[in-house]
């Protein structure tokens, strides 16, 4: 292979003159970071709204649930990146649908991105609150509810509590999955970090070294969320129920 | 007028029937033990009282209010009706004191300090006081059962439910169990008691249900039901759970 190697490209100047290559991708794991977390408080709220009225005992929110789901699961998520993006302000109102095509450069394609990915994310997250849920002894549903706590009472200090520490372990593995999934918002302008690399490598030609680079901050960055949860999991253990000690399977 | 009525009451599992017309009551004060083979509809009787289980025909009524009233306030009534259950129920997550205390101050509106003390006075009457900060993973079926008997106490109730509180125990911890029902009834607590224990329906028991079938087969006096039951299908159960 006729390939010329440059480590030392990450402390060039980029053509832009807006610095190194290496604050470009540093300014590309931001906007990862941005569009991540913000998707992720999305799908934190919205998946325990959603996975909850998945079990409560309203036929109705059951079956409304179950559609929403269906529906953010089961298409994929680069097509839902463009239908927020290029259709939704279409189908709004004339003014609004206006107003969004006219937000300033990062603003237009990040709050699509973020409204997609939490939207997507979220089913996935009810899905595990709903699983979560049923995974509980019938009797402590019964049990708060023969104290005289209210359905939501029951729910709010009963069965969430122990819900949320039972999927910990996957809601790990959907915080890594919305991480990695940012990177499909580089299809609607994004400059994340993959798009970041692709900037690098298209200025440069340096390929290797920059999606190496790219490869290297993903990695880092989720180290750092599994070892956050690990954390999490440990702070949250319940003496003589459940814990790290007895938990077996990794991520 | 009884503390809890139950009037020709059926309830239907799809086309399935599990109760068939019940009818019985229980006086201020009186021991009721319900028993019975698995299946017969003994546990989903006790839990219509409380309306754990609605019922599709029929009446109930707790302290004369009408369990199954739409305008009844469930939550309301079900704070004043104790109930224990086979598999204990305590909240894993909420160390012994947060147990009795939670549903006091949620539902009774009792300040957290007044609540944590009638809890942890309850909790040193089931006599596991120096438990207090530990939590449900961390003690033995015994002692779980007792602390939510406590738990069960703190809510000032009117009357008690248990359902087969005994049945998920080591045969060792049983006693320590029945003891703190038998102590209860003692002091004139209103309770219907769900159970296999012969021996403690025989010592507490003011009158004794067996049921079969979805049916109440027999609802008499202790002596009598011990004595010779009517039924030949109580005697035939008696014979079966007494003699092995």
């Amino acid at each position: 292979m006729n390939y010329h190697w440059n480590w030392k490209i990450f402390w060039d100047l980029t053509p832009e003159g807006s610095g190194t290559y290496l604050h470009t991708l540093l300014v590309g794991l931001m906007w990862t970071l941005a569009t991540a977390l913000a998707a992720w408080v999305i799908a934190l709220a919205l998946g325990a709204v959603i996975g909850v009225l998945r079990t409560a005992p309203r036929k109705w929110a059951e079956r409304f649930c179950n559609g929403y789901v269906e529906l953010f699961r089961n298409i994929p998520l680069l097509v839902q990146m463009f239908l927020w993006f290029f259709v939704l302000p279409e189908l709004l109102p004339k003014h609004l649908g206006d107003a969004i095509k006219q937000m300033p450069p990062p603003w237009a394609s990040y709050v699509p991105a973020v409204l997609c990915l939490g939207f997507f994310t979220s089913a996935r997250v009810a899905e595990q609150v709903r699983a979560g849920i049923q995974a509980l002894p019938r009797g402590q549903r019964m049990a708060g509810t023969a104290l005289g706590l209210t359905l939501p009472q029951t729910y709010r200090y009963v069965i969430l509590p122990m819900t949320f520490r039972i999927i910990l372990p996957p809601l790990t593995s959907e915080f890594l999955n919305i991480i990695k999934n940012s990177s499909v918002a580089l299809t609607i302008g994004v400059i994340e970090l993959t798009a970041a690399a692709r900037a690098m490598q298209e200025f440069s030609f340096q390929v290797f070294e920059a999606f190496t680079g790219a490869t290297v901050l993903y990695i880092l960055t989720n180290i750092v969320v599994i070892y956050g949860m690990r954390w999490v999991e440990r702070r949250l253990a319940i003496p003589g129920f459940i814990g790290p000690a007895i938990r077996t399977g990794g991520h | 007028m009884a503390m809890i009525e139950i009037k020709d009451v059926s309830k239907w599992y799809g086309s399935f029937q599990v109760l068939t017309d019940c009818t019985t009551s229980v006086e201020k004060g009186e021991v009721i033990v319900v028993c019975g083979p698995s299946g017969s509809g003994k546990s989903t009787l006790i839990k219509t009282v409380n309306a754990l289980e609605p019922v599709q025909k029929g009446d109930i009524f707790v302290d004369g209010v009408k369990v199954n009233d739409p305008k009844t306030n469930l939550p309301k009534l079900r704070a004043r009706v104790g109930m224990v259950f086979q598999h204990f129920e305590l909240f894993p997550h909420l160390t012994v004191r947060q147990n009795l205390s939670l549903a006091q101050t949620l539902v009774l509106g009792r300040a957290q300090r007044e609540a944590d003390e009638r809890g942890l006075r309850y909790l040193d009457r089931v006599g596991l006081a120096s438990h207090k900060d530990k939590f449900p993973g961390q003690l033995s079926g015994g002692q779980q059962q007792r602390v939510a008997i406590a738990r069960a106490l703190s809510m000032d109730p009117i009357c008690m439910l248990f359902d087969e509180p005994t049945s998920a125990l080591d045969p060792e911890m049983i006693n320590e169990v029945l003891e703190v029902m038998q102590q209860l009834a003692t002091e004139g607590m209103t309770m219907m008691v769900v159970t296999h224990e012969m021996g403690f329906a025989n010592r507490v028991a003011n009158r004794v249900i067996f049921m079969d079938a979805g049916h109440i087969v027999e609802d008499a006096p202790k002596a009598e039901f011990f004595g010779k039951p009517r039924s030949e299908r109580a005697q035939q159960f008696l014979a079966k759970i007494l003699h092995h």
